[in-house]
């Protein structure tokens, strides 16, 4: 008998270029984001933030902010509301003690935001400053093994005997890979509109997870889950920065219940963002590769150190790519952490794969050049036939074809290898190529309703759009799923008063809320068949997928970048980018396209533009803004071009889908490097890659 | 200090009074409830705030609400005719030239205003030829829209949507410009 949870839907609106749902009011604006939503009478919250990275605050001056005109109320450690929480990033004036420089030591609320941000500028804050320590390097003493790293993987895990490898094969290669600071950056800051009655707060919040974050919440004040509604049909861009709630939220909560029946608005400010809304930790990366001269790997190892902050640890699972991309007998992987007084790392877009796909692709096309075989060649040698990891074969694994695809799109079989021998009117030109991964994830604790509601199909369910098209391809989902026309379905989503949905992230969303959706499909055509009456309705929840005891499920793609340098100024372009993805059955070609575009723009800018300068002197960020923290720009792109293979895993859930929200910035920075390399015959190791580190070359 | 001001929006008039402090994008949005500009910095470094202020794009958020007195403001929701979108918005549409939306108001703005600027013969820093007026490439679009961030990477798909936006521009003023020559003809 076939299991529910991934009986496959005939696919008819799935795999339909169907245009957004929301596209009209987003390109008129009309969409209104959480800063926006409607509200009689606002008052306007802004943030004192301490300027000390480590001490305490002794005392605060709040009479001047108070006796400003339009001032509601200050609020600092000495008299914030209670809250029951041991999350030290959340636990906010909670404590007179600083933990890292900008965090939050008052607010002040007025009626108006001129008002409010002139009160904050009022507050005085005198501290005892402590010695601060901010550096994240390889030698520290200090270095510990968390527990865990992000989400529950292994930190360590080691296969066969790495050093015995290492000892004995034709071809070492040991070398050290970096990867910067980045901040998420979403266009969109952290924004909330709170409003308390008395009895129930409603936030309108921008997040990636409405019941996620009203759990919190509900915790953090000590009140029942019916009596917090979250509120957020549009996401201005996450990237897993708005996965889990941040200062802002609990602030802006804790604000409206301080002036009961007033909307109470906060933003970050772009700066402030560099402080309090997560981040990625830089990594430094050990890699090393033992082969034999067919190129076939014996060994391969990473050891990773990274940083956490004091305040609250997070362990990015950079290590985990190299346990199961390659076959090789002999593994061994691990992860150490500096805990520094910085704020507190989190989520960006594929934590784990994105920076630890770095090192291994650069190491491989250092060992492709090292041995003189081909960088595509070498991967398909090492494909593995199971989850080295695991053991267990693969639901499929497509990455070979996609190198192939790729290989052959690209024009790779006229590369001469020989790096720093193309020169075209005073630019170096060369290519590369990269491998990207990401595992396919099911969350728990996804509820979908099926209503009949004048002659349409109304799906409620509290999953989110974050511009991944949310609106629109569970719409597609329901629609094969009831088999009926997408046009008769209507979505709800983004709101605690639909049932539960976990958070928009690990590329989760279609894989979590359409296996809900579809199970509510099948509840509601069993009891209802074909002609449903007005009212109709039905629930249904995701379930465990029992083949994941059976399989390992993944995406796999292939990067190929043309990259150009320019011979007297080191000025680094990409022409063109190719991805070829295996992610099972794409549900919408049109936002599919977008994201894996999306992807390696991201990708591309975290390769040449991005990273966050941390001040070792103040522990701050101080290219705290979009003029100084480069992110690509329009002018940076030329082409871009994503594809993917027609791939049918009948194991992963009804849709035959995988996430691809992430996958594409898995692999693109290794592939520029990589073609930098190839132009230049400079190997680039530690990211961005600026002309700093090849002119010095490049002169000779 | 407030002062009192007179603006246009979207075609509508408005008389205000603000802030001397307040910004051109905080009393459209604080004040008028106008929230299609978006804030994404508040200091002229993303584009997500760009409307058109007699047809020309300007950053609302590096405006002083009290220096726009009489001004005439566009914003993205002005651009559709009701429900039926403005031919960069129908472009955008089309191309899939966004994902969380939230630059794009500012974008659609920047499109249009960069429509006007080609058609004008204006020139860009990627100009090669000032003698000349600029085509509407790819390199020369993607430059003019390099002041709108977009962090979601829709940028190639952008590009695509106002070429799309500047042909369909082209073939129009084509037309009437034949329209015209046929009419005297007539005459």
């Amino acid at each position: 008998m076939t299991d529910p949870s991934t009986e496959q839907l005939r696919p008819v609106a799935i795999g339909s270029d169907l245009e957004r749902r929301d596209g009209f009011p987003k390109v008129t604006g009309t969409a209104r984001y959480a800063y926006e939503s409607e509200a009689a009478s606002p008052a306007y919250c802004r943030l004192v933030q301490s300027t000390v990275a480590r001490g305490r605050v002794d005392s605060v001056d709040t009479a001047a902010a108070e006796a400003l005109d339009g001032v509601l109320l200050v609020r600092t450690a000495f008299d914030a509301e209670s809250l029951e929480t041991d999350d030290g990033e959340l636990a906010v004036l909670q404590s007179r003690e600083v933990a890292f420089r900008g965090q939050v030591v008052g607010m002040v609320v007025a009626d108006t935001a001129e008002a409010a941000l002139r009160g904050a500028d009022l507050v005085e804050v005198a501290y005892s400053p402590a010695p601060h320590d901010v550096v994240l390097r390889t030698g520290r003493g200090d270095l510990y093994a968390p527990e865990k790293v992000n989400p529950s993987f292994e930190t360590d895990t080691s296969d066969g005997d790495i050093d015995e490898a290492v000892a004995t094969a034709t071809a070492v290669l040991d070398r050290t890979y970096t990867t910067a600071m980045y901040h998420n950056n979403p266009l969109e800051p952290h924004a909330t509109t709170a409003y308390w009655d008395g009895e129930a707060l409603t936030v309108w919040d921008s997040t990636q997870g409405v019941h996620p974050t009203r759990a919190v919440l509900a915790d953090l004040f000590g009140l029942d889950r019916e009596r917090v509604r979250v509120v957020c049909p549009y996401v201005g861009g996450g990237f897993g920065s708005k996965g889990e709630p941040h200062v802002h939220v609990v602030l802006a909560a804790m604000a409206a219940r301080a002036v009961p029946g007033r909307h109470v608005r906060l933003a970050f400010t772009r700066q402030q963002m560099f402080a309090l809304a997560g981040y990625r930790t830089p990594t430094i990366q050990r890699m090393r590769l033992a082969a034999d001269q067919s190129g076939r790997l014996a060994g391969i190892a990473i050891d990773v150190v990274e940083q956490t902050a004091k305040v609250k640890e997070f362990a990015e699972q950079t290590g985990v790519p190299t346990r199961m991309m390659y076959a090789a007998p002999h593994r061994s992987t691990t992860h150490r952490l500096a805990a520094l007084d910085v704020p507190a790392p989190s989520w960006m877009r594929a934590p784990g794969e994105c920076p630890g796909m770095f090192g291994p692709e650069v190491a491989m096309d250092e060992l492709a050049e090292e041995l003189g075989i081909d960088p595509v060649e070498l991967r398909v040698r090492n494909e593995p036939e199971v989850d080295p990891e695991s053991g267990l074969p693969w639901s499929s694994r497509n990455l070979v074809a996609c190198l192939r695809e790729g290989a052959d799109r690209f024009g790779w079989a006229d590369r001469d290898p020989r790096p720093g021998l193309r020169e075209e009117d005073g630019w170096l030109v060369g290519t590369g190529v990269a491998s990207s991964v990401y595992p396919v994830n099911r969350m728990a604790d996804s509820t979908a309703t099926i209503r009949r509601e004048q002659g349409r199909y109304v799906v409620e369910i509290g999953a989110a759009d974050l511009g991944t098209g949310t609106w629109t391809t569970l719409a597609q989902i329901a629609a094969d799923a009831l088999e009926v026309d997408v046009a008769e379905v209507t979505m709800r989503i983004g709101d605690t008063a639909y049932p539960i949905a976990s958070v928009a992230g690990g590329s989760s969303g279609m894989t979590t809320w359409g296996s809900a959706v579809v199970n509510a499909a099948r509840a509601f055509r069993e009891k209802f068949g074909p002609e449903p009456p007005e009212d109709a309705e039905a629930q249904g929840s995701t379930e465990d997928n029992p083949a994941t005891e059976r399989f390992a499920m993944y995406a796999f793609g292939a990067q190929f970048a043309q990259a150009r340098v320019n011979r007297d100024t080191g000025e680094v372009r990409v022409p063109r980018l190719l991805g070829v993805f295996a992610a099972g059955r794409i549900i919408n070609p049109r936002t599919a396209r977008s994201q894996l575009i999306g992807g390696m723009t991201m990708g591309l800018s975290m390769a040449l533009h991005e990273q966050s300068v941390l001040d070792p002197r103040f522990g701050h960020v101080v290219n705290h803004d979009l003029a100084e923290y480069h992110i690509a720009t329009c002018a940076d792109v030329a082409e871009i071009e994503a594809r993917w293979l027609e791939e049918h895993d009948p194991h992963v859930n009804p849709m035959g889908s995988k996430g691809i929200g992430e996958i594409g910035i898995v692999g693109t920075a290794a592939a520029v490097a990589n073609a930098v390399h190839h132009a230049t015959g400079v190997r680039v190791r530690n990211l961005p890659i600026t002309l700093d580190k090849l002119l010095p070359a490049l002169a000779g | 200090m407030d002062t009192a001001i007179t603006l246009g929006v979207d075609g509508e008039v408005y008389r205000l009074t603000v802030d001397t402090r307040t910004t051109l994008l905080d009393a459209l949005r604080e004040q008028l409830d106008v929230t299609s500009p978006k804030k994404g910095c508040d200091h002229g470094q993303c584009g997500a705030c760009t409307v058109l202020v007699g047809g020309r794009r300007v950053l609302a958020c590096l405006v002083l609400a009290g220096t726009a007195d009489g001004a005439e403001v566009t914003t993205a929701a002005g651009l559709a005719d009701g429900d039926s979108p403005h031919p960069v918005q129908r472009a955008f549409l089309d191309n899939d030239a966004f994902q969380c939306g939230y630059c794009t108001p500012g974008q659609v703005c920047s499109a249009a205003g960069v429509l006007d600027e080609l058609a004008a013969g204006w020139p860009s820093n990627v100009t090669a030829d000032l003698t000349t007026e600029p085509a509407a490439s790819r390199a020369e679009i993607a430059e003019r829209m390099a002041g709108n961030l977009c962090r979601c990477g829709a940028y190639v798909n952008i590009v695509a949507a106002v070429e799309q936006a500047v042909e369909q521009a082209t073939e129009q003023a084509t037309e009437q410009a034949a329209e015209q020559t046929a009419g005297q003809a007539r005459r």
